[in-house]
C-alpha cells in the first residue's frame, strides 16, 4: 500500500498557489495544453510558471508537465519546478495508465486533488507483446483513483476530441474548465484557445465536449456492449436447415445456448450447414455427459472451443473473408472514403510449401509432405511474398475462387490433420471428465493456445502439446485443473516459452 | 530544419529597453546573450538544450544583423574549441551543449581553453541532464570545473536570475580571464516566466573585424614553459580576481534572518525546491520570505571562503543542499570549517540522500529531518508528532505498466531492427554494441537488439576488442548523427586501420533526429546557411571502407534482413558497413503533411496509404507486434464471446509506412494485414476503372452471398 501524506499544515499564504500536473504520453500534445493553461492564467491576472522535461521521454514515453499559479502582485512568488507528492491541486492524466501512474507517484491525494483523466488506452509495448491478453486492468486503476482523488473526473477524452476532429488536449482543457477548480470563467478558457490561433473551431468543439463530460459525465459509452440481434438470411432451403439446427440448440441448457449459437454460426459461416450439424453432434456428446451440478460449465466451454477448433485458418477461409462485400464496406468506412475517392487494397500473403501442400488432397499431400525434395520444389515455386491487389479483378478473382472451394476443403490434407488433432484433443478432454470435471474444462480451454499462421501456428501447436502432455502427469491430483490453468497462462506470457518451460519444470519437480 | 520551429518566438528577441519578455528559459538565455554583446555563438544539440540550438539557428537572421556569428559545431569538443576566439580577441563567445556527456566530449578543448585563459568573456551554457527525464548516466559536470579551474554558475531557476547570470558570467569571465560555465538544469531550460529586456547590443569587435586584424600571443599557447605559468596564474591571479568579482558584485545571495541559529547553503538551482519545502513546513511564504537563513550559491565554483565564514557567524547548524554526487560543495565547506576550527554542525548528505534527484518529497523529508535535529521548535507540531492516519491507497505497482520511450509511429528505424531480429532468429545472437540516438530504443522490447553504449559515435569503437575476429562477427549500430560527430574517425576509420572483420549498421534518418531533427552533413534537406547532401557512403569510401551496402528504403525488411545476413556471412575480410537510409518519419510528416493537404485541396491526385488488420483473420497471437512495437499497431478486444485474446488493430494515427506488411511478409507471419491506398482526386480513367471493377466485383459478391447463410448486415 502506498501511504498518502498526512495533510500538510495549512498556511493560507502557501495555499494560494495552485498546482497543476499534466501527465501524458509523449506526442499527445501535453505542451499545447500547458501553453493554454499558462496563457489563460496570465490573461486573468495570475503569475504563472510552467515547466516540462524535454528529451527522449517525448518519444512516446510517459512525461510530465507542471504548472503553478497565483494572483499576480508586485512581488514575485517562488514557484516549484516539479510536482511533489501530496502537494498537487489538479492532476490531468491523458491516458488511463497515466492516471494510475499519477496515483502511484503520490500526486493524487484525497485531501486536495482534483483528478481529471482520460479512460482511453494507449497500450504500452509490454502489454501488446504477450501472446495472450497482457492488457493492464483499467478497473484497478479506476478503483485506486476513486480512493485517492478528492474529486474524480474520468471519461474517454480521446474519443470526445477525435469525434470533434480535434486532439485530446482540447477535451482535457474543457474538462479542466468544467471541473470548476480554476477561478476563471469558461469564456476565458475559450479565449485562450482562440489566442493560440491553430485549429480553433475543432478545438473549441472538443473543449465543449470535455466541459460537458466534466459537468454531467458521459454515461453512454460506459454501459456494457450488447451485440444486436441480427437475422440470418439466405436461400430458403438453407434457412430451413438452419432453423432445424436452431431447434436442436433449444435442447441445450439455457446457459449454454448463447455461446453454442455463436459457435454454430461460426462453423456454418466457415463451411456449411452440414458442418454445423457435425458441431452440434460433438457438442451433444459433451452435453450428454455433463450435468447441472456443475452449471453446465463443461458444455459451455466445449461449445466455445470446439467451434474454434473446427474453424481453422486455412487459405480458403482467408480468401473467403478477404473477398466479402461486407469487408469492402467496412474498409471503406474505416478509411473514410467517399465517392470522389478511389480505394485500392493490397493484401500480404506469403505461402510456404507447408501451406501449399496442406491444400492438396489428403493422401497426396501427406506423400508430398514426407518428401524433402518435393517440399523444396514447392518452396522454390511458391514461397515468396505475394502482394495481391484485391481491388483489381485478377487478384480478386483468384481469391474469390479459392474462397469458394469449400466443398473441396473437406478432402484436403489440412482438414484431415485438423480433424485428427481435434478428435485426439476431444477424446483427451472427455476421458478425464468422469474423474476430474474441472480438469476436463481446463483441457478444453487449452485450445486457446492454438493460433497464428505458418511458424507461429506450428509453435502454438507445440505449446499446446506441451501443456496437454504435462496435464497427463497431473492426472489424479486434486490441483490438476489449477495447474493446467497456470500452465496455460504461462504459455500465453511470452513467445519463447520461458514461462511455460519454467512452469513445466515446477510440475515435474513434484509429480 | 529542426522539429520545433522558434521562428515566431524569435521575434520577441528584438525587444528593447523596458519591454517585458515572457517565455521559456532557453529563449531568455538567447535574449540575454544578444543584450550582452555576444560576438559568436555555437554548440551541439542534446536535451535539455537542443531547443537552445534551435532558437539560435532560427535567430540567425537577427544575429547576422547584429554582427553575431552562429556556428553549428560538429561536436561539443568543436564547440568548446571555438571559444579559442576569446583567447586572443576581446570578443564575447558562448557555446552550449548538454552535461555531463557533452562536457566529457568537450573536456579536452575546455582544459586547453582554461590553461590559456581568455581575454573576451567565454560562456559555456550546459544543460545538465540529471534526474527525471534524463537519458544519460547520472553524473555531475561540477568536477570538470574543479579540475580545469573554470567557474560554475548555477542561478536560481527563474528568468530574471538566469538572464542576470548570462551578464554576470561574461563579466566574471573577463574579470578573471577564465571561461565560465552556466549550468542550466533540465527543468530550468523550459521554465517559463518574464523578465525586463534591454536593447540588443552589437559586439564591440565582431569576428569579421577580428579576422581582418589577426593577433597571436605565444604565452597563451599550452606549451612549456607557458603551461607552468598558466597554472600559477590560475591560482595567483585568476582565482582571487574571480572571488573579488563574486563578492563585490554579490553574485551569491543571502536570504532570511542572517542572525538565525540555523542556516541552509543551497545551490542556486535548488533554491526553489528548498523554499517549497520550507513553505510546506510553514517556514516560508509564497514569496520566499523565510525564518531560516539561506546562503544561495549562484556561483557553485569557486566557493568564496570569506562569504561562507560570514554566513556561519552565530550559527550552530548548517545544512548543505547539493544535488548529485560526489558532494563537492559539502566537502569543501567541511574543509573550510575544519581548518578554521569551527564547531558548528554541518549537515548535508545523510539527512539528504547521496544519490538521486532532490524531488519535492526528498527535499521535504531532508529539511524536516535537519530541522528536527537543528531546531525542532521551528517545526509545526503536526510534523513533530503526526497523529492523523493517512488514508490507504491501493498499490498499483503491479497494474500500471512501464512506459519507456520508443520508436515513433512509422519510424524508419523499426524495420531495420525487424530485419536484424529476423537475422538473429536465423543465425543466432551476435555481439552487439549500440550508440547514442533514437536507434538505442532498439535495445528495449520488443526488439532487444543492442548492447553497451559507450558514447556518441563510439558504437563500432566499443566493439574494438572484437576487431580481431572470431567464429562470429560482431555488429555495431551507429546513427548518422554519431557518424558525423565522432564515428567516422574514431569508429569507422579505425576499423579500417585495424583490419576489423566486423559489421556496422549506420542508421541514416537524414537528421540528428533524437535531439529534435537538426540538419547534419548528410541531411537531404536544402539549408540556405549549411552545406548538406554529403553522402555517408562517400565518406566511408574516403576512409577506405570497401564493403559498403546502401539501403535506400529501410521499410523493405526483406532487403535489410538479406543485407545483414550477407554482411555476417560473406567471405569478404574487412569492415562491412551497411548504410540504411530513410527519412525520420516525424520530420517527414511535418514536412509533407501540409504539402499533401494543399495538393488535395488544389485538386491534384494524391495517394494516402494506411494499414489495417482484418479482425476475423487475425488470431491474436501478436507475433506482428513483437517485430514492430509501433504505437499505431495496438490491440483491440472484440465483442466476440468465442475469442479470448485481443487482436491486432491499427488506429487512425497510422502513417502507412509499410512496415506491417513488410514484416508480415518477411517473417512469414499472417495474411491479416492489408494496405488501403485512398486516392484523392483520382483521374478520370481511374474513376472509370474503379467503377467497372466494383461493378464486376459487386456482382460476384452478390452472387455468392445469395447462395449462403449470412447475417443481414455483417459477416458472422
Amino acid at each position: 500500500m502506498n501511504l498518502a501524506l498526512a495533510p500538510k499544515p495549512s498556511d493560507p499564504a502557501v495555499d494560494r498557489i495552485l498546482k497543476i500536473a499534466i501527465i501524458a504520453v509523449g506526442g499527445q500534445g501535453g505542451g499545447v495544453l500547458t501553453n493554454w493553461i499558462e496563457s489563460l492564467a496570465r490573461a486573468e491576472g495570475y503569475a504563472c510558471q510552467a515547466t516540462s522535461v524535454a528529451g527522449v521521454a517525448q518519444r512516446t514515453g510517459a512525461t510530465i508537465y507542471y504548472i503553478e499559479m497565483m494572483p499576480a502582485s508586485d512581488r514575485t512568488p517562488v514557484f516549484s519546478l516539479a510536482p511533489a507528492q501530496g502537494d498537487v491541486d489538479v492532476v490531468i492524466a491523458a491516458e488511463m495508465m497515466e492516471v494510475g501512474r499519477a496515483v502511484m507517484r503520490g500526486f493524487v491525494t484525497p485531501d486536495r486533488t482534483v483528478l481529471i483523466g482520460s479512460t482511453h488506452r494507449a497500450l504500452a509495448v509490454s502489454e501488446k507483446t504477450a501472446p495472450g491478453d497482457g492488457i493492464a486492468k483499467s478497473d484497478e486503476v479506476r478503483a485506486a483513483a476513486e480512493v485517492a482523488a478528492q474529486t474524480l473526473i474520468l471519461a474517454d477524452m480521446d474519443r470526445l476530441a477525435v469525434e470533434q476532429g480535434s486532439v485530446i488536449s482540447s477535451s482535457l482543457f474543457g474538462a479542466l474548465a468544467g471541473a470548476g477548480v480554476l477561478p476563471f470563467a469558461r469564456d476565458a478558457f475559450e479565449e485562450a484557445i482562440r489566442r493560440s490561433g491553430k485549429g480553433v473551431d475543432a478545438s473549441l468543439r472538443a473543449f465543449s465536449a470535455g466541459f460537458d463530460a466534466a459537468v454531467t459525465g458521459v454515461p453512454a459509452a460506459e454501459v456494457p456492449y450488447a451485440p444486436p440481434k441480427r437475422k440470418m438470411i439466405g436461400p430458403p432451403a438453407l434457412i430451413r436447415e438452419w432453423q432445424g439446427l436452431e431447434k436442436r440448440l433449444e435442447n441445450m441448457p439455457a446457459s449454454v445456448q448463447s455461446i453454442a449459437q455463436a459457435g454454430l454460426k461460426k462453423v456454418i459461416d466457415f463451411q456449411d450447414v452440414a458442418y454445423g450439424a457435425l458441431y452440434l453432434d460433438r457438442l451433444s456428446e459433451v452435453h450428454a455427459q455433463d450435468s447441472s451440478d456443475h452449471m453446465w460449465e463443461l458444455t459451455q466451454t466445449a461449445a466455445k472451443y470446439i467451434a474454434n477448433a473446427m474453424v481453422y485458418d486455412d487459405i480458403f477461409r482467408v480468401a473467403d473473408l478477404k473477398t466479402r462485400s461486407s469487408r469492402f464496406q467496412r474498409i471503406h468506412e474505416e478509411m473514410g472514403t467517399s465517392d470522389d475517392k478511389v480505394l485500392e487494397l493490397t493484401e500480404f500473403f506469403h505461402p510456404r510449401a507447408e501451406e501449399v501442400v496442406s491444400l492438396f488432397p489428403a493422401k497426396m499431400g501427406a506423400r508430398w509432405e514426407a518428401s524433402a525434395r518435393r517440399m523444396a520444389l514447392l518452396n522454390r515455386l511458391f514461397s515468396k511474398g505475394r502482394r495481391l491487389r484485391t481491388h483489381s479483378l485478377r487478384a480478386f478473382l483468384m481469391l474469390h475462387i479459392l474462397g469458394g472451394m469449400k466443398r473441396y476443403r473437406l478432402r484436403t490434407l489440412r482438414h484431415s490433420v485438423e480433424v485428427k488433432h481435434l478428435e485426439d484433443w476431444f477424446k483427451a478432454c472427455m476421458q478425464v471428465r468422469a474423474e476430474d470435471y474441472a480438469l476436463a474444462v481446463e483441457l478444453f480451454k487449452n485450445r486457446r493456445l492454438i493460433k497464428g499462421y505458418s511458424d507461429t501456428h506450428a509453435r502454438s501447436i507445440t505449446k499446446f502439446a506441451k501443456v496437454m502432455s504435462t496435464a497427463e502427469l497431473l492426472k489424479g491430483r486434486d490441483d490438476a485443473a489449477e495447474w493446467v490453468a497456470r500452465l496455460r497462462e504461462a504459455a500465453l506470457q511470452d513467445p519463447d516459452e520461458k514461462a511455460l518451460d519454467g512452469a513445466i519444470a515446477t510440475v515435474k519437480s513434484f509429480v | 530544419m529542426a522539429e520545433r520551429s522558434f521562428k515566431a518566438e524569435v521575434e520577441h528577441l528584438r525587444k528593447g529597453d523596458g519591454d517585458v519578455f515572457t517565455g521559456e528559459g532557453i529563449l531568455a538565455i538567447t535574449k540575454a546573450l544578444l543584450e550582452n554583446g555576444v560576438g559568436y555563438v555555437g554548440g551541439y544539440q542534446g536535451a535539455p538544450i537542443s531547443h537552445l540550438m534551435d532558437v539560435l539557428a532560427d535567430a540567425e537572421d537577427l544575429m547576422t544583423e547584429l554582427g553575431v556569428r552562429f556556428e553549428a559545431n560538429a561536436s561539443e569538443a568543436a564547440a568548446a574549441a571555438m571559444l579559442a576566439a576569446s583567447v586572443h580577441y576581446p570578443i564575447r563567445g558562448a557555446v552550449t551543449f548538454k552535461g555531463p556527456v557533452g562536457v566529457n566530449v568537450a573536456s579536452d578543448a575546455l582544459a586547453n581553453l582554461c590553461s590559456s585563459g581568455v581575454n573576451g568573456g567565454a560562456l559555456i551554457i550546459v544543460g545538465e541532464d540529471y534526474g527525471e527525464g534524463s537519458s544519460i548516466m547520472q553524473e555531475r559536470s561540477h568536477g570538470f570545473a574543479m579540475k580545469s579551474q573554470f567557474w560554475l554558475l548555477d542561478p536560481r531557476p527563474n528568468l530574471p536570475s538566469i538572464t542576470k547570470a548570462v551578464k554576470d558570467g561574461f563579466e566574471l569571465s573577463e574579470a578573471s580571464n577564465t571561461p565560465v560555465m552556466l549550468m542550466m538544469r533540465i527543468r530550468s531550460c523550459h521554465v517559463t516566466g518574464s523578465f525586463m529586456t534591454k536593447d540588443n547590443v552589437s559586439p564591440p569587435l565582431t569576428v569579421k573585424e577580428a579576422i581582418a586584424n589577426p593577433q597571436s600571443d605565444f604565452k597563451r599557447v599550452v606549451l612549456p614553459p607557458a603551461s607552468y605559468t598558466h597554472e600559477v596564474e590560475k591560482i595567483e591571479e585568476r582565482w582571487p580576481a574571480a572571488e573579488k568579482f563574486i563578492v563585490e558584485n554579490e553574485l551569491n545571495e543571502m536570504f532570511g534572518p542572517q542572525d538565525a541559529k540555523v542556516g541552509i547553503v543551497v545551490q542556486g538551482g535548488m533554491y526553489n525546491g528548498v523554499i517549497r519545502a520550507l513553505q510546506r513546513l510553514g517556514l516560508a511564504d509564497v514569496f520566499g520570505s523565510t525564518d531560516i537563513a539561506i546562503y544561495c550559491l549562484n556561483v557553485t565554483y569557486p566557493l568564496v571562503r570569506s562569504e561562507f565564514d560570514t554566513f556561519c557567524e552565530g550559527k550552530d547548524h548548517i545544512l548543505v543542499v547539493e544535488e548529485g554526487q560526489p558532494e563537492h560543495i559539502e566537502q569543501a565547506l567541511g574543509n573550510f570549517l575544519y581548518k578554521a576550527g569551527q564547531t558548528l554542525k554541518l549537515y548535508g548528505k545523510g539527512v539528504l540522500p547521496m544519490a538521486g534527484e532532490y524531488t519535492g518529497q526528498v527535499m521535504l523529508d531532508g529539511i524536516t529531518d535537519f530541522l528536527k535535529e537543528a531546531a525542532p521548535d521551528l517545526l509545526p507540531s503536526q510534523v513533530r508528532a503526526p497523529n492523523q492516519d493517512a488514508p490507504l491507497i491501493p498499490d498499483l505497482s503491479q497494474t500500471v505498466p512501464g512506459r519507456p520511450p520508443g520508436f515513433c509511429t512509422g519510424c524508419p528505424e523499426r524495420p531495420i531492427f525487424a530485419g536484424l531480429k529476423l537475422v538473429e532468429q536465423e543465425l543466432g545472437k551476435s555481439q552487439i554494441t549500440a550508440d547514442i540516438g533514437c536507434h538505442l530504443f532498439g535495445s528495449l522490447p520488443p526488439f532487444e537488439i543492442g548492447g553497451a553504449t559507450m558514447g556518441y559515435g563510439l558504437g563500432p569503437a566499443a566493439n574494438g576488442a572484437f576487431d580481431g575476429g572470431g567464429d562470429r562477427r560482431a555488429i555495431s549500430i551507429l546513427g548518422d548523427g554519431g557518424f558525423w560527430h565522432n564515428g567516422l574517425s574514431s569508429s569507422i576509420g579505425n576499423m579500417v586501420f585495424n583490419k576489423s572483420d566486423n559489421v556496422v549498421v549506420i542508421v541514416d534518418n537524414y537528421y540528428s533526429a533524437a535531439t529534435g531533427g537538426q540538419d547534419i552533413l548528410s541531411s537531404r534537406a536544402q539549408n540556405k546557411t549549411k552545406a548538406t547532401n554529403n553522402p555517408i557512403g562517400d565518406a566511408l569510401k574516403g576512409v577506405g571502407v570497401e564493403w559498403i551496402r546502401q539501403i535506400d528504403n529501410t521499410y523493405d525488411v526483406g532487403h535489410v534482413r538479406d543485407t545483414v545476413r550477407e554482411a555476417l556471412t560473406t567471405d569478404f575480410k574487412g569492415p562491412k558497413v551497411i548504410v540504411a537510409s530513410s527519412e525520420c518519419m516525424l520530420n517527414k510528416q511535418r514536412r509533407e503533411k501540409p504539402i499533401r493537404n494543399k495538393a488535395i485541396k488544389d485538386g491534384r491526385r494524391v495517394e494516402i496509404p494506411r494499414f489495417g488488420v482484418d479482425a476475423d483473420v487475425c488470431t491474436g497471437d501478436h507475433a506482428c507486434i513483437r517485430l514492430s512495437g509501433c504505437p499505431s499497431l495496438s490491440l483491440k478486444k472484440l465483442d466476440d464471446p468465442l475469442r479470448d485474446d485481443p487482436i491486432a488493430h491499427i488506429d487512425q494515427t497510422c502513417v502507412g509506412c509499410g512496415n506491417c506488411g513488410e514484416v508480415a511478409d518477411a517473417a512469414v507471419l499472417c495474411p491479416s494485414f492489408y494496405r488501403a491506398d485512398v486516392v484523392h482526386n483520382p483521374t478520370g480513367f481511374e474513376n472509370w476503372r474503379a467503377r467497372m471493377r466494383s461493378r464486376l466485383i459487386g456482382w460476384l459478391q452478390t452472387r455468392r452471398d445469395g447462395k449462403r447463410l449470412r447475417f443481414e448486415d455483417a459477416p458472422a
